[in-house]
């Protein structure tokens, strides 16, 4: 396998599994998990290989049917795309890890349409990140969004209903994202990213080109949740299954903020994007009003999946208002905190889905202190990464906060600092509030875990407790090591 | 879907009508280069023909026709198709989808490119049918009066 | 003014369309409806983009020995018609997904307006 086959090879595999799946687990339906493994491992490797790769040589230019762009379709492996790729292929491999005994409690029946449908939904992840024609992205976009609706629609009782609102609500940005890549269409005449960023400086304040950037960026804004389009995520994250939450909610919004990164600094860039009136600032301060809006409404959560879907949407916000700075400091804050938040909430779901499987439940008003005898691997990793969100050094999540600081006083955008201050302090309260309940022993109650009483240790087994472990080790690594990653990404940014 | 007031007339009528109408989607598949159609179109009208005898007659005489559990295989039979052209053509020294680098010695490159269009575009169409089938199957469980 | 309405009449049908397909899915109560008006507004924007691929005096792409291919203007545009056929698909697709999803919500709570499903998860 040369470098110039490895832009296909890691999106295929997945499909190449998906349709292995329903063939093989028609006649043996215990193989569906081992398959699904086995299938994003190979693709983390391959992707962890061509991270290696392009360290060494450079971008991969990957055209199908030999058609040279523009007239044809490629696929582009540059930078941004490699890291992306990397992040999302480890977190989904260590989630389909980890979901073989959630898998069997949760939804017993249908684990072969679950686990092929994943692979479908990685597919749609990864030709998202990998392609560089923009109809191509609308295709695999389309491919991912109706995978998750299918996945959250498995889950307890009103997992339909939120997986129908997702489904309108996504369907409706697709079509907006596909009606602006129209406008686009009318004014340029080609449809692959490079040549289109190439002619687009002479169109720049027309009226078809800024009607083209409004839709674009509104349809996204859709999928990625930005703030006021971010209606169907707490739904959608809180009914679904553990492990549906724990694969869509690290990557699933990253992926938007990825194309948001390709359309506004690769193909736009920062002049033609603010020609006719601020489209940056516009960004960023509604990624500000999400940021406050999701950290707020954590707070008022009483259960732990739900208190994590909106902090979702408060993440989400820090990563489009790294980005709608539009220098380096704000585009490394973003893409570090892309890589951080992916392992933090990735982190962070497969506790809860962790104390689902043994408690019954994830209320945080039903946690007590047994907790710190009972599950001890289990809280100390949820303790990394919650001090991870909030943003302590030497966790990862300290240096992602500091380079949005440095991009916003660069910009001299005080009300984004001040924002992005408060929300820290947020972020303590509801963090800390589930840590309080679980370690610190109220004085005035009875504990239930009392002097005499024996707690057992009902740790879970080792095939879920591993790759918790290993996403809060490698918090703690990336913040140790962050020096070399950020370097790396600040090579990428565009001009 | 069969209702308790059954008709022969409507039954005959579908039974008649459905090869013909089979005919035309591979029609429709075959010829794509020349006149509209390709893989989808042709797809569709396969499906419509075997989806005419299911809702004229209940599933006890449709499952003569195409079985039910046969349709998510067939599916992953189509997509199967479509991939391993693809592949075939990179892993033989092209990129993927390059038909002038299958490797079937003999042939005229020209011709070579067009038996590869035709290969996906049979592919699309099986996949395309078998899905329309699936959806319908799914729907229609339990409604039969049968 | 004349020329800005029927100068660009296909522009207007199209957004008219879409109009009518966004008020389906915001204002009706009813989840089919909802559905319907996403398959509108779906189809008004394959509309609009078939619409910008036509030309004037041109023919269908499929080569005519009489108009040499060498001149564009003879023939239209191919490139959007393509890309509808894939556009068209996924509407069928997430139509396909729609129904199943409507299924399984007529199952548990035996309604399909939204506000009665709403009140039944509070």
């Amino acid at each position: 396998m040369t470098a110039y086959q490895l832009p296909v090879f890691i999106p295929f595999t997945y499909l190449a599994f998906a349709v292995l799946i329903p063939l093989v687990g028609l006649w043996k339906r215990k193989l569906s998990h081992p398959m699904a493994v086995t299938g994003s491992g190979l693709a983390a490797g391959l992707s962890l290989y061509g991270f290696a790769a392009y360290v060494n040589t450079g971008p991969i230019h990957h055209t199908f049917g030999g058609w040279q762009p523009p007239i044809g379709i490629e696929f582009v492996y540059d930078g941004l795309s490699a890291f992306f790729l990397l992040v999302i292929n480890m977190v989904a491999f260590l989630v389909l890890l980890h979901s073989k005994p959630v898998a069997a409690r949760e939804f017993r029946g249908k684990r072969m349409p679950f686990y092929s449908v994943t692979m479908l939904l990685m597919l749609g992840f990864n030709g998202i990140v990998s392609t560089g024609d923009l109809f191509n992205l609308y295709v695999f976009l389309e491919i991912s969004s109706l995978s998750s609706y299918g996945l959250i629609a498995i889950g307890n009782r009103h997992a339909p209903f939120a997986a129908f609102r997702y489904l309108v609500l996504g369907t409706i940005g697709g079509s907006m994202y596909l009606l602006g890549l129209g406008f686009l269409y009318i004014s340029t005449g080609t449809l692959n990213i490079i040549d289109m960023a190439a002619m687009l400086p002479h169109f720049a304040g027309k009226p078809p080109v800024l009607t083209g950037l409004i839709l674009m960026t509104v349809g996204i804004g859709i999928k990625a949740a930005l703030f006021p389009m971010h209606g169907w995520l707490p739904d959608a994250y809180t009914f679904a299954s553990s492990t549906s939450s724990a694969l869509i909610a690290p990557t699933g919004t990253k992926v938007g903020a990825y194309i948001l990164i390709r359309v506004l600094l690769y193909l736009f860039g920062i002049e033609s994007m603010d020609a006719v009136f601020k489209v940056s600032s516009v960004l960023g301060m509604l990624a500000g009003a999400g940021i406050l809006y999701g950290s707020i409404m954590a707070i008022a959560q009483s259960e732990l999946k739900r208190m994590l879907a909106y902090s979702s949407v408060s993440q989400i916000g820090y990563i489009i208002m790294g980005l709608s700075l539009a220098n380096p400091a704000g585009f490394v804050g973003a893409v570090l905190h892309v890589l951080n938040h992916a392992a933090m909430k990735a982190c962070l779901f497969l506790v809860a889905a962790n104390l689902r499987f043994r408690e019954g439940h994830s209320n945080i008003r039903l946690f007590n202190d047994t907790y710190r005898k009972k599950y001890p691997w289990t809280m100390a990793c949820f303790t990394v990464a919650a001090v991870s969100m909030v943003g302590l050094p030497p966790m990862a999540g300290f240096f992602s906060k500091w380079y949005l600081v440095l991009g916003t006083i660069a910009n001299a955008n005080w009300v984004l600092l001040a924002v992005i201050l408060m929300s820290s302090l947020l972020n303590a309260v509801y963090f800390f509030r589930v840590l309080e309940k679980v370690y610190m022993k109220n004085p005035d109650k009875e504990s239930p875990a009392g002097e005499e009483a024996v707690v057992m240790n009902r740790e879970v087994k080792p095939l879920m407790l591993a790759p918790v472990v290993i996403l809060a080790t490698g918090i703690i690594v990336i913040g140790i090591m962050n020096m070399s990653v950020v370097s790396y990404i600040l090579k990428m940014f565009p001009g | 879907m069969r209702t308790q007031y059954d008709s022969l007339i409507v039954l005959l009528g579908a039974r008649f009508l459905s090869p013909y109408i089979m005919m035309f989607g591979l029609y429709v598949i075959f010829h794509g280069h020349h006149s509209p159609g390709g893989g989808f179109q042709g797809g569709t009208l396969l499906a419509a023909s075997v989806l005419l005898v299911r809702v004229a007659g209940g599933r006890l005489v449709a499952r003569r026709q195409i079985k039910e559990f046969i349709t998510t295989p067939l599916a992953a039979v189509g997509v199967v198709i479509y991939f391993a052209t693809g592949m075939t053509a990179l892993v033989a020294g092209g990129s993927f989808l390059d038909y002038g680098h299958l490797p079937f010695p003999g042939i005229n490159p020209v011709l070579l490119r067009y038996y590869g269009i035709l290969s996906i575009e049979i592919g699309v169409g099986l996949a395309v049918m078998s899905i329309l089938i699936m959806i319908f199957d799914n729907m229609a469980k339990g409604e039969d009066f049968v | 003014m004349c020329d800005f309405f029927l100068g660009h009449y296909s522009y207007w049908l199209t957004m008219f369309l879409l109009c009518i397909g966004l008020y389906g899915v915001l204002m009706k109560k009813n989840l089919v409806k909802k559905t319907i008006g996403l398959t509108i507004l779906q189809s008004s924007i394959i509309l609009f983009y078939v619409s910008i691929a036509a030309k004037w005096d041109a023919t269908v792409p499929i080569s005519d020995p009489s108009r040499p291919v060498t001149d564009a203007s003879n023939y239209l545009n191919p490139l959007p018609h393509t890309l509808m056929l894939t556009a068209i698909v996924v509407g069928v697709a997430t139509l396909g997904v729609a129904f199943a999803l409507l299924m399984a919500i007529f199952n548990r709570y035996q309604s399909l307006d939204e506000q009665e499903i709403l009140d039944m998860i509070e």
